[in-house]
């Protein structure tokens, strides 16, 4: 397969991944801004998530102060935002077109018709949508394309180079929503202190899809020491860094036997999928939550970089 | 002025035998149906995707182009002729750009000034002196053609370089088969899905002497924001080649490679898709990013094939076209199956002095223009207009050829209050490699406005389903 073809199958996974990740985002800042006891903690809250979006800084500049309805604006349509829901998928889409023969006609359709309709969303008056509307519009969108992609495409290496976007991106926005509420688990491990805080994960939970999950995996009172191991850890929870570092392996480990050549990528992914392996809860918070997400972010980016080289770049032998 | 036009469907109140079929079908449709069937006709090349990427310009990126459902039809008879007379025009062609990058015979003999060659700007010195495998340039050639009369038919330009269009050949014919099956049952039509395939078999035929095994071949784009990057995209799936940029490339130890997934890996036929001018930043243009450095030196020493190699463009200039029948009777011994329209070159005095006195009744182009752009409809045009053009004319004659208005041939056209005729002209695909080939067929591009003679998609025209029958 052409370099540029796998790499344009990879970005469509990394920006459908991050536009629906942008979407939980916003549910999370809607959800909380709804609360009574909203006042205080209200610009804290949509700092956070602009911060975990890596939007922080643009925002900034185009519009000062977060207010909510700017922050849903720049998050979900604006195109000066490179990680805006609209930019995402119309990135993707753009990929897709590039390499529309590598794709089904299901998979077409799916990407296609998720922009021709966020053009629609685009004309309509921001007072006739709601928030809640937009973020299920694009999980639904999202959904459709995962689904198209399980049932129609030929389980080939295009096939693994879109799995590899999808689970880097996951693994990395997992991390980093994480990472934002870090704070909140700090005070004590066992058990997540005041009301707001725990209204706060279970937000987050909510956002990540994860919230009946939890329940079910976990049952009982909410615990800091649960929450990290549900998304970190847990090889149940589809979202957990363990789960998209586990699917990264294995469509790496699927490549190198179609190829029947390992790479420094494929080595690369099985060590850190080792290091979780190895890792209990306490170890991370022995670490240091903060400092073993930022750790771990920087780690996939380095497997991120490793694949580009090894397979994306086509110098590599 | 009024011309009298060769309608291909009636003759009086007589249908022509290969309508026949079509009579009944066209009556048996009610209006609300041909809607329906048109909406489901654009939503088919939307779906596949099959637009033209129109971008800078506002509104929606993917443009379609119309498509008319009624299809265009030759009888076999009708279609052998022209088959004979397009293979001949391309053996020509390609004798032709044999000779001038080689002895240039042709020149010496004196039937071709030496200037109108050489001087020429598509004429590539960079490859004088070089003969591509098995002395093919131009591999695929697309002959545009018009028809006046019931046997009477004009090649109005050749193409030598990279002729576009076929994928609307090809996708005009599966859209239609899939939404009227039964005229297909009813009617022999010859296929013309073979064409991917004679496309790839006839450019594996020209790899380069250095290739070992199975020719790698690719296809080479601009890339996707050139408007016919579909095209370039669907002939490399249904060829089952890669689909290559500029940057998918580069020259090492005298052989071109592409970066893949697996690392580099060997090609040995390119079929480009951009101009010579972007081939090559050492060779060519030195600010090209869409060519691969070093591609020419690999071409000259035989590492790579490309398709059509680079100066094929000095045979379809239209200065050149005037002496293509000239070129069959040099080369082949034969007399031209096809007529050229009758051409007068502005840059020679006596025909200049004709043009402009018959500016009113001509058609006038640009020497190097395309597009159906820069071009005058004399019997279509204002007294302001003519005299505009007039002077433009006057201030650069040598830019300018003319030819006399043509009275091209209307087909049956649905258009909004039923069916009307409407001006058709037609650009079949021929492919030289080890043997010449024909699928019988062709793109019918179609002037949708009243009374248009201008069948440009730019310009409003559309495209047609264009049939040859089996009997």
């Amino acid at each position: 397969m052409l370099s540029r073809t796998a790499e344009n199958l990879f970005w469509i996974a990394r920006y459908i991944e991050r536009a629906e990740t942008m979407a939980r985002l916003l549910e999370v800042g809607g959800r909380i801004a709804l609360m009574p006891q909203a006042g205080h903690g209200y610009r804290n809250e949509w700092d956070s998530l602009l911060r975990a979006s890596g939007t922080a800084s643009g925002f900034a500049q185009k519009y000062g102060d977060p207010v909510q309805r700017n922050i849903e604006s720049y998050l979900f349509f604006d195109r000066d935002n490179p990680s805006s829901v609209a930019s995402c998928i119309e990135k993707a889409r753009e990929n897709g077109r590039i390499v529309r023969t590598a794709l089904t006609t299901q998979v077409w359709d799916a990407l296609n018709a998720a922009f021709q309709e966020m053009r629609a969303l685009e004309r309509r008056p921001r007072s006739e949508l709601e928030l809640t509307q937009l973020t299920e519009w694009t999980m639904r969108h999202t959904a459709m394309l995962r689904g198209a992609i399980d049932a129609t495409l030929l389980r080939n290496d295009g096939y693994h180079f879109l799995g590899l976007g999808f689970a880097l991106e996951r693994a990395d926005n997992t991390a980093r929503l994480l990472d934002v509420k870090y704070y909140v688990l700090l005070p004590r491990v066992d058990l997540v202190g005041s009301g707001l805080d725990n209204y706060q994960w279970q937000t987050l939970l909510r956002a990540l899809s994860s919230h009946r999950a939890f329940h079910w995996a976990y049952g009982g009172e909410i615990t800091a020491g649960k929450i990290a191991h549900f998304l970190i850890l847990n090889r149940q929870s589809p979202r957990s860094l363990m789960t998209a570092t586990g699917e990264a392996v294995g469509h790496l480990d699927a490549l190198a036997l179609a190829y029947g050549c390992a790479t420094p990528a494929q080595e690369r992914a099985r060590r850190l999928l080792r290091q979780l392996e190895t890792t209990s809860v306490e170890d991370v918070f022995e670490e240091g939550l903060h400092e073993f997400l930022t750790r771990f972010v920087q780690d996939v980016g380095g497997l991120a970089a490793l694949v580009q080289e090894n397979y994306l770049s086509g110098e590599a032998r | 002025m009024a011309i009298e036009f060769f309608n291909e469907m009636y003759q009086g109140s007589q249908v022509r035998a290969p309508y026949a079929r079509l009579e009944d079908w066209m009556r048996a449709m009610p209006a609300e149906f041909r809607q329906m069937k048109q909406a489901e006709a654009e939503a088919l090349f939307r779906r596949i995707g099959i637009t033209f990427a129109v971008y800078g310009e506002g509104g929606d990126p993917d443009r379609l182009i119309p498509f008319d459902m009624f299809p265009r039809v030759f009888t076999q008879v009708e279609w052998h002729r022209l088959e004979r007379g397009i293979k001949q025009r391309a053996r020509a062609l390609n004798a032709f750009l044999l000779d001038v990058y080689g002895r240039g015979e042709i020149i010496r003999a004196g039937r071709i000034p030496a200037r109108l060659v050489y001087q020429n700007a598509a004429y590539e010195r960079a490859v004088a002196g070089f003969t591509p495998p098995r002395g093919v340039y131009s591999h695929i050639v697309g002959i545009d053609l018009v028809r006046t009369g019931p046997d009477d038919f004009f090649v109005l330009e050749d193409n030598c370089r990279t002729p576009s269009g076929v994928s609307y050949m090809l996708e005009n014919r599966e859209i239609m088969m899939r939404m009227f099956p039964a005229l297909f049952r009813e009617n022999r039509i010859e296929p013309v899905d073979g064409y991917p395939d004679l496309l790839r078999r006839t450019l594996a035929s020209v790899a380069p002497a250095k290739c070992e095994g199975e020719p790698v071949v690719v296809i080479l784009t601009p890339g996707h924001f050139n408007s016919a990057y579909y095209e370039h995209s669907f002939l490399a799936d249904l060829m089952g080649v890669e689909l290559v940029e500029g940057a998918d490339l580069f020259v090492e130890g005298g052989f071109v490679w592409m970066r893949t997934t697996e690392g580099p890996k060997k090609v040995d036929v390119i079929y480009r898709r951009i101009d010579d001018a972007y081939l090559d930043p050492l060779c060519f243009r030195p600010d090209s990013m869409l060519g691969i450095a070093g591609l020419m030196d690999v071409y000259r020493s035989g590492g790579v094939s490309i398709a059509s190699a680079p100066g094929a463009g000095v045979a379809d200039d239209k200065a050149i076209y005037t002496f293509v029948p000239e070129m069959i009777r040099f080369y082949l011994g034969e007399e031209p199956v096809l007529q050229n329209v009758p051409t007068w070159q502005c840059g020679k005095p006596d025909d200049l002095g004709h043009v402009l006195d018959h500016l009113a009744e001509l058609v006038v182009k640009e020497v190097h223009g395309s597009g159906g752009y820069g071009m005058l409809v004399g019997p279509r045009s204002s007294a302001a207009q003519l005299e505009a053009f007039r002077a433009r004319v006057i201030a650069n004659p040598g830019n300018y050829i003319a030819q006399p208005t043509l009275a091209l041939s209307t087909t049956p056209t649905f258009v909004n209050e039923g069916i009307a005729p409407r001006h058709v002209d037609l650009r079949p695909y021929c492919l030289v490699g080890e043997r010449i080939e024909l699928v019988p067929g062709g793109l019918t591009r179609v002037a949708l406005t009243d009374g248009s003679l201008v069948v440009n998609s730019s310009q409003g025209g559309g495209v047609k389903d264009t049939w040859v029958l089996a009997e």
